[in-house]
């Protein structure tokens, strides 16, 4: 399992905070597809990514277990 | 100086005080504070208020990261940041943060980085409760994009 959290536009699109994926060794470009297309979710390709708190790449696999934040550009201070 | 979590985003509402007090110390001969407020008008626009959400743990995590990079270019600075989240009126400080040095042009310089940090990469975002809708900060196609997936490593000087 992937835990999948989601934030601002995102959260208010799928209307749930986080979800989890029953999917491993997929990469992170292939689950953000995924979820493109299961939540029917706008553009994902300006969306970064953070796997276990750490910006990651669309390339980086996942692994069970990781969560993974969909982080849409931020807008703190 | 305190021994208190020097980075921290919480619901409460901000005490510029006790973010001064986790960094005076006996060798600083300046503190600059920069205070983040909710802005009534933009280009014309009305705000009610805003709504900050985060993702706490890895924010926190983040403003400690750049904390690090503040000490590889500004040995001497020591620095503080509490971010609000939650529903904020107009006037409110969503951000206040503090740096102590010897001297003040350290203090000036690593504060502004800071900042430019925070609105770079660290996980907080702003919802616009407009007199006529809400809308995301940072969601409008094409204004920030990140061609790596990530955002860019110290592009601010």
């Amino acid at each position: 399992m992937i835990k999948v959290l989601f934030f601002a536009r995102l959260q208010d699109e799928t209307g749930k905070e986080s979800i989890e994926v029953d999917k491993t060794n997929i990469t992170v470009d292939d689950l953000k597809q995924h979820l493109e297309e299961e939540y029917n979710l706008s553009s994902l390709s300006h969306t970064m990514v953070a796997v276990n708190e750490n910006y990651a790449d669309g390339s980086t696999t996942l692994k069970e277990g990781d969560t993974l934040a969909l982080i849409p550009p931020v807008s703190g201070g | 100086m305190t021994e208190k979590k020097r980075f921290i985003v919480t619901e409460e509402p901000i005490s510029v005080d006790d973010v001064i007090h986790k960094v005076i110390r006996r060798e600083c001969g300046a503190i600059t504070t920069f205070l983040g407020t909710v802005r009534e008008f933009t280009h014309g626009r009305r705000t009610l208020h805003l709504e900050y959400q985060a993702y706490k743990s890895m924010a926190e995590k983040m403003l400690a990261d750049i904390d690090k990079e503040v000490s590889e270019k500004w040995p001497e600075a020591i620095s503080a940041v509490t971010h609000r989240i939650g529903r904020l009126e107009i006037t409110d400080a969503a951000v206040v943060v503090a740096v102590s040095s010897p001297h003040r042009q350290t203090a000036y310089e690593a504060n502004q980085y800071i900042m430019e940090r925070i609105k770079q990469i660290v996980p907080i975002w702003k919802k616009e409760h407009w007199e006529d809708g809400t809308s995301w900060v940072g969601d409008q196609l094409g204004t920030t994009s990140y061609p790596e997936g990530k955002p860019p490593e110290r592009s601010f000087e």
